[in-house]
């Protein structure tokens, strides 16, 4: 019997150049043969474009397709059947077998329907079937698809489809018999950054054997490589600057606190603790309350988290700071008293567990450049609202009443109290003002970590890093503490592992402190 | 020549009459009273001491130490440290070597090595491990550990007056540093679990009535004497001089002092306390692991001896006792409050009781008279 069908079919690939009509054979090949036989009768049938031959691939994807004897039927919906080659009804006896569809048959079924865009009109439709013809030539190329390939280049093409469609050509002539073909190939696919590419390439130079297309290969391999680097390079920089500009929302409330006021505030975390379940909060609000707006909660989040923990921060500088102003190391152990006391506060209201706080819609996924960067976009966003909220932070010290008072107390107190400056008002406003910014983060933070009663405890060490490196008393000396720290932390971490690189930054901190002790920026004079 | 003498105070006694007597009841009570109590008076009398107060006692006795060193550096020197948590466990871990040596093949895995090696599919002991099978070497090793590191360290910090809280937090930083050290696996510590299931100390059995009441015997002892010690060292000139630097170190270098070789002793002492007050803890608690050096672990030292009273010795001790008999009081009764009691701890101390209970009592007594 399968010797039977296996004549057929190569009689059939015989013959194929003129047939255009569906054959019984063909059909019967296609519906029931061997794995190898059946993808070569499926790429030929799909290049060939006959509307039968179509009609019967799409029907096998479905798992429409019953083979009865040596006839091909397929069934619809309503289990009536029709002969697939002449199209006449039938009736399906007992001893109907289906056509089974294994994986590696339904992928080239579905790269073969999708290729039907190609000669459609539709520029959109071409470039993805373009895109997926491309892919699947790249991780298994298959030359049985060329004459499909070939016969879409010669027709009308969108441009950025035809570079990809000539892309999946070369990967599939790369074993071609021909060298010319060969070397052109290597220097088509060398042009290209596509990292599924190296698998094929360096199988390819080890099956060579001409020595100008080995050549080719390993120069087309070598550029790989290159764009490789570049873009793991690219890719460290920008977890670099992304770590950057965590540690930089996390240490720019307490530049404030600390920085500027001199308050060591041991519950900044959990300041930022609290803005994150503010923002988990406004999520839960918007879920149950305008789910049609969803997208849109982490808008409102931002105000109501700053106020959450400005709230608090005015709170603590009320009821317990205010009195222990120029003793820090009071400070620090009172605040870490009310550290402990939110901590245990919210996991009283919230439990222990953490809780989930979701990407809005516009946040999640990410955006691909080069072939094989791929940056997240909630770390794109956590990247531009760092350096927004550092330009408003910025305009608000520098520019307004409120921050000229704040740089006049934390300058010369008796001063500015001279002056008419309410001192103890302004303290208030300023730690509330850190304290919001801890909010802030907070809420920057929910959309790329774990939202927890614990939360603050991670960030706490990491920001009083950033803020003694910086240099008391220097925004500019947080920023580029914070950025320095991100890009170093995760260059090491390239090469010596994420704990041991951690440890290198922290061990780096402390003999840097040694030999600067102002940190890297600092008044020059004797306010330092 | 008209010389003026300048009168000196003199000294006092090492130890006044109250305070001798003080020191002996202690001594009759951890020596005698206790061991008694536990070992002789049968269980279920009134005046049975149970097994794990034994226990939880000689926990509290270690952190004490803890505590006594705490106020050393903070109290009399004025230096905050947040590392304290890593002397601590640096030497608790020393200890830990040697007992998990003293295991030796009735592991799980009937190995030689210690079972998270074997676990970790190690063939030889890391270098590290050399001389944790000699408990004299251990001995050593728990003085030697603790003060070496803390006086690399300090050495550097003190030298770039590096002081009040920038001297804490790197402190803190150090301890975070080694806190991520010794979670990792390859470190050779144990990891995340550190050391635990300890069978023999000495060649005994450790979880006998008779050992734990030897290591709480011990541990009293040690913590008199390092009370005693103490007492003597802030008496002393050279108690003097930190005192001096901890109210005015600029003065006391415009006197000609070198505050860097005081600062850098009492450090070390401190540390090395520390590090003996771990090594006591490990047997006893039967557990060693990174969880130690956590932030919050040593700014726990720092409670205890603000809440008995700094610049006092009996405060950290008495200290010590409070807040961690509220601790395991509140722990096992209020779980939830146990957090909020410490927090609200923390904040009253600092905002109403600079002087801790001791302080208070103190003041108590001076308006009665």
């Amino acid at each position: 019997m399968r010797w039977l069908r296996t004549c057929l079919a190569l009689l059939c690939l015989i013959g194929a150049a003129s047939a255009h009509a569906l054959t019984p054979a063909e059909a019967l090949t296609l519906a029931a043969g061997e794995s190898d036989e059946r993808i070569a009768m499926l790429n030929r049938l799909a290049a060939a474009g006959d509307e039968k031959g179509l009609a019967l691939i799409q029907a096998l994807s479905n798992d429409a397709v019953k083979v009865q004897g040596e006839q091909v039927l397929v069934v619809a919906g309503d289990g009536s059947a029709a002969d697939a080659v002449s199209g006449a009804a039938a009736t399906v006896s007992e001893n109907a077998e289906d056509a089974v569809v294994n994986n590696r048959l339904r992928t080239a079924i579905e790269t073969a329907l999708a290729t039907r865009d190609l000669f459609g009109r539709d520029a959109a439709l071409q470039r993805e079937a373009a895109g997926l013809l491309q892919k699947a030539a790249f991780d298994d190329p298959d030359a049985s698809q060329l004459p499909l390939v070939e016969k879409a280049l010669a027709g009308e093409l969108d441009a950025q489809a035809r570079s990809l469609l000539e892309q999946a050509r070369a990967a599939m002539q790369l074993a071609s018999e021909d060298e010319a073909q060969r070397l052109a190939a290597a220097q088509t696919l060398g042009g290209m950054g596509d990292p599924a590419l190296r698998p094929l390439l360096a199988a390819q130079i080890e099956a060579e054997a001409s020595p100008q297309v080995k050549s080719a290969l390993n120069a087309a391999l070598a550029s790989l490589d290159r764009s490789l680097a570049l873009a793991s390079g690219l890719t460290q920089a920008f977890t670099g600057l992304s770590l950057g500009s965590i540690l930089l929302l996390a240490a720019l409330g307490l530049a404030i606190t600390y920085g500027l006021m001199g308050v060591i505030n041991m519950a900044h975390g959990e300041l930022i603790m609290i803005g994150a379940y503010a923002t988990w909060l406004v999520q839960a609000f918007f879920r149950n309350s305008l789910p049609e707006l969803f997208d849109w909660y982490l808008l409102a989040a931002l105000p109501v988290a700053f106020v959450a923990s400005a709230l608090v921060g005015a709170a603590m500088e009320r009821t317990v700071i205010r009195f222990l102003y120029g003793r820090p190391l009071e400070t620090l152990l009172a605040t870490w008293g009310i550290s402990l006391v939110l901590m245990q506060g919210v996991r009283s209201l919230f439990g222990a567990q953490n809780v989930g706080v979701e990407n809005p819609g516009w946040m999640s996924g990410s955006v691909t450049l080069l072939g094989n960067l791929t940056l997240p976009w909630n770390r794109i966003f956590i990247i531009a609202f760092a350096a927004a909220v550092l330009a408003g932070v910025t305009l608000l010290i520098t520019r307004t009443r409120l921050g000229l008072f704040v740089r006049g107390v934390t300058q010369n107190r008796p001063i500015a109290s001279c002056m008419g400056v309410n001192t103890a008002r302004i303290d208030t406003y300023a730690f509330a003002l850190g304290s919001g910014i801890a909010g802030l983060a907070g809420c920057a933070l929910s959309q790329i970590g774990n939202v927890g009663p614990d939360l603050g405890q991670s960030y706490i060490v990491d920001s009083f890093m950033v803020v003694v490196l910086g240099g008391v008393g220097q925004l500019a000396g947080t920023v580029y503490a914070a950025l320095g720290l991100g890009l170093f932390n995760k260059f090491l971490e390239g090469w010596a592992g994420a704990v041991l690189a951690k440890i290198a930054v922290l061990v780096f901190i402390i003999v840097f402190i040694q030999k600067r002790p102002q940190g890297i920026f600092a008044f020059k004079g004797r306010e330092a | 020549m008209n010389t003026a003498a300048i009168s000196l105070p003199t000294p006092g006694p090492l130890l006044t009459r109250g305070a001798f007597s003080g020191v002996m009841v202690a001594l009759l009570v951890v020596c005698a009273v206790a061991p008694a109590l536990n070992l002789l008076v049968p269980e279920g009398s009134v005046f049975h001491l149970s097994d794990y107060m034994v226990g939880l006692l000689g926990k509290i006795m270690c952190y004490a130490i803890c505590a006594l060193a705490m106020d050393l550096i903070w109290g009399y020197t004025g230096i905050l440290s947040l590392g304290h948590g890593l002397f601590f466990a640096l030497g608790g871990y020393v200890m830990g070597m040697y007992l998990m040596r003293q295991i030796g093949r009735d592991g799980n895995y009937q190995s030689d090595l210690p079972d998270f090696m074997v676990f970790l599919d190690w063939k030889e002991l890391p270098w590290h491990w050399a001389l944790s099978d000699s408990f004299i070497a251990t001995l050593l090793l728990i003085v030697l550990v603790p003060g070496l590191v803390a006086f690399v360290f300090g050495y550097f910090a003190f030298r770039s007056r590096i002081k009040g809280v920038y001297f804490s937090i790197i402190t803190q930083a150090l301890t975070f540093a080694a806190l991520l050290l010794f979670f990792r696996n390859e470190t050779g510590m144990g990891g995340n679990n550190g050391f635990t299931d300890f069978k023999r100390i000495l060649g005994m059995p450790i979880a006998t009535q008779e050992m734990r009441m030897t290591l709480f015997v011990i541990t009293g002892l040690t913590l008199l004497g390092f009370y005693v010690f103490a007492r003597w060292l802030v008496a002393s000139k050279f108690g003097r001089v930190l005192q001096a630097v901890r109210d005015a170190e600029s003065r006391v270098m415009f006197c000609g002092y070198n505050p860097l070789p005081y600062k850098l002793t009492i450090w070390t002492i401190s540390a090395v306390m520390c590090g003996i007050a771990g090594a006591l803890y490990v047997p006893q608690v039967g557990i060693i692991n990174p969880g130690e050096m956590s932030t919050a672990a040593s700014i726990e030292i720092a409670v205890w001896a603000a809440v008995g009273g700094r610049a006092t010795l009996v405060g950290p001790i008495v200290g010590a006792f409070l807040v961690n008999g509220a601790k395991s009081w509140l722990t096992v009764t209020f779980p939830e409050f146990w957090l909020y009691f410490l927090g609200a701890l923390f904040i009253a101390v600092t905002l109403w009781m600079p002087q801790g209970v001791v302080g208070l009592l103190k003041k108590f007594k001076g308006a009665g008279k």
